[in-house]
């Protein structure tokens, strides 16, 4: 039995040490190199100090080196915590201090994210820069130098499944992000349900284009580990083409993506399926796939299966709808994965009957540990079950079932959306917006767009007499948030529509 | 203003808030983490209205659009296609 997460990186290296595990830049990397290059980083953070449960973040870009940055420090027995690229300095700080990061493996090119960051976050006593740092950076061992001197094996930290694997920031209804703690156990159990309904194989190669900060994206790294198949890891999906051209090349057999991606495809009017003989299946998660966009790409990837999925942050993932039912729901993300359950409840818990509306509860190994430091938030969300001293999630999103027991999402409880298949907080930005002294008030919705299914648009009413320009908000948004948070549209009004209590009413904005 | 000097001013207002941090005309845009794949779109929407020429999906590759040398060639080929296009 496998049990923490990085003895399944260990078991495939064993058995297949030349396999292609990452491809990145054009470059393979092993199984059997991911394995020593993460005994490196490992024993480099033990000898820094590092230990069972210390948190360590890691800032950079996909590539191979966050791989083995990711499996080495499970290696050192400590708690991963993979942060967005774009994340700005204030809100990188927050999440430094909030899980009191012990040490940072960060992008040299994002030093001047960095910098700032660490000023405010005490408890970072180690870096270690990929890439060499500027001459005014924090000083600290490169990448390079890590990889490239003898090392001991690590010592063996003891863990054990209870153990935290990982904590993955998300935006909260509250304004600030919320740490997702995932223990070994829920990581080697998701990984085992996803890759038994996907049936994923060692010859698979799958294509990551999602950030691994994002728990849908590292899932392809940690099921890759597990079933030994390749991942072929890409940064972006900001050349179409240029990615597709790889896919092909590199007969990538799995298309995880998400509704943007699958909305770019669709607007390539030079682009066929045929180029893709090898995919294998598609999957769709993060937000809903509108019905007209399943049908197209059907019709573009006639031969390849494509996975209606739900999950979210809290427990990676609950449910996938049968491909061979997919024309007959179209609009339903079908049933639970393996070894979970998801059902509907009530306002007052109880389970309710096909056709009505209520909260899914998510019950299962895959249900997160709890929000790091936050137990007022946990206990929201974790709550009793049916079982004495059973905690089961309820996930804050609304859906139905219909006679089969098959699941519909309907709408969020709270005014959280998703722009290109991230979570949006308006409260979060709002926070930001109102940090510019000349706002007076501010209310941010999401509206609906062809590709990244909302996109972000602001209220703001400026102080009596204040020049507030929209440059001034966008240079303010840029300077603060994460790309997929920025607004598309800013719209100045003299005053926002109020409901009885006095809050703005953000219906009639819509 | 010179085309390359219209891309970098965009460029500076809409990704660097609004300052020139020395970035050269032919450092990788992506790479140096100006811009990211909203960015890309962006840039797309600005090339076309700008400087009035249609960009293609095939024309979605670094070769025109990584750098600002790279892009203001890109605009200066799809601009003399135009106007042969039209004579």
């Amino acid at each position: 039995m496998k049990i923490p997460v990085h003895d399944l990186l260990k078991d495939s290296a064993n058995r297949w040490p030349e396999k292609s595990a990452i491809i990145c830049d054009g470059r393979v990397h092993t199984f059997g190199r991911i394995d020593q290059d993460s005994d490196r980083v490992a024993c480099e953070l033990q000898s820094a100090g590092v230990a069972r449960g210390d948190r360590v973040a890691v800032f950079m870009e996909n590539s191979a080196e966050l791989v083995v940055s990711v499996f080495g420090i499970l290696k050192a027995g400590a708690v991963f915590v993979v942060i967005n690229p774009t994340t700005k300095p204030k809100k990188l700080a927050y999440i430094l201090s909030d899980c009191g990061v012990r040490a940072l493996i960060a992008q040299s090119r994002l030093a001047r994210v960095v910098e700032p960051a660490l000023a405010e976050a005490p408890h970072v006593r180690t870096v270690v820069w990929v890439g060499d740092p500027p001459a005014d950076a924090r000083p600290g061992r490169t990448f390079a130098q890590v990889l490239g001197e003898p090392h001991e094996p690590p010592a063996d930290p003891g863990l054990i499944d209870q153990d935290l694997c990982t904590i993955i920031y998300t935006s909260g209804s509250t304004g600030h992000p919320k740490g997702v703690m995932l223990t070994h156990c829920n990581l080697i159990n998701t990984t085992w349900a996803i890759s038994t309904y996907l049936e994923n194989v060692p010859d698979d190669v799958v294509i990551c284009l999602l950030p691994l900060s994002f728990g849908y994206g590292l899932c392809q790294v940690l099921t890759g580990a597990r079933v030994g198949f390749t991942v072929l890891l890409e940064r972006s999906f900001a050349y179409p083409y240029q990615t597709l051209q790889r896919m092909a090349e590199y007969g990538v057999t799995g298309l995880p993506a998400i509704p943007t991606v699958f909305a770019t495809l669709l607007t390539l009017t030079e682009f066929n399926g045929e180029h893709l003989g090898s995919l294998r299946y598609m999957s769709n998660a993060a937000a809903a796939l509108p019905t007209g966009h399943i049908r197209r790409v059907r019709e573009l990837f006639p031969r390849a299966n494509l996975y209606s999925m739900y999950g979210l942050t809290e427990c990676t993932r609950v449910c996938y709808l049968d491909p061979s039912r997919l024309d007959e729901k179209l609009a339903s993300v079908g049933k639970a994965m393996p070894n979970c359950e998801a059902y509907v409840v009530d306002e007052q818990g109880r389970r309710v009957g096909p056709g009505v509306v209520g909260e899914l509860v998510v019950r299962g190994a895959n249900v997160m540990r709890g929000y790091w430091g936050n137990a007022e938030e946990t206990s929201r969300r974790l709550r009793p079950g049916d079982i004495p001293g059973e905690l089961v999630l309820y996930t804050g999103d609304l859906f139905r079932t219909d006679e089969e027991g098959f699941l519909y999402f309907v709408a969020r409880k709270d005014d959280i959306f998703k722009c290109k298949g991230e979570t949006v907080s308006p409260r979060e930005i709002e926070n930001m917006l109102y940090e510019l002294g000349a706002v007076a008030e501010a209310a941010v919705i999401g509206v609906d767009d062809p590709v990244d299914g909302k996109a972000v648009k602001v209220f703001v009413v400026p102080r009596n007499g204040a020049a507030l320009t929209e440059q001034q908000i966008r240079r303010h948004c840029q300077a603060n948030l994460e790309s997929h948070m920025l607004p598309k549209f800013v719209e100045f009004r003299e005053s926002l529509p109020k409901t009885e209590s006095g809050k703005i009413a953000k219906v009639s904005l819509q | 203003m010179d085309r390359q000097q219209q891309i970098r001013a965009f460029i500076v207002e809409s990704f660097l808030l609004g300052q020139d941090n020395g970035l050269s005309n032919t450092d990788s845009l992506l790479e140096a983490g100006v811009i990211d794949s909203t960015g890309v779109m962006e840039l797309i929407g600005f090339l076309e209205k700008t400087f009035a020429i249609e960009v293609n999906d095939s024309d979605l590759v670094p070769a025109n659009l990584d750098t600002i040398q790279n892009m203001a060639t890109f605009v200066q080929r799809k601009l003399a296609v135009k106007q042969l296009a039209g004579t």
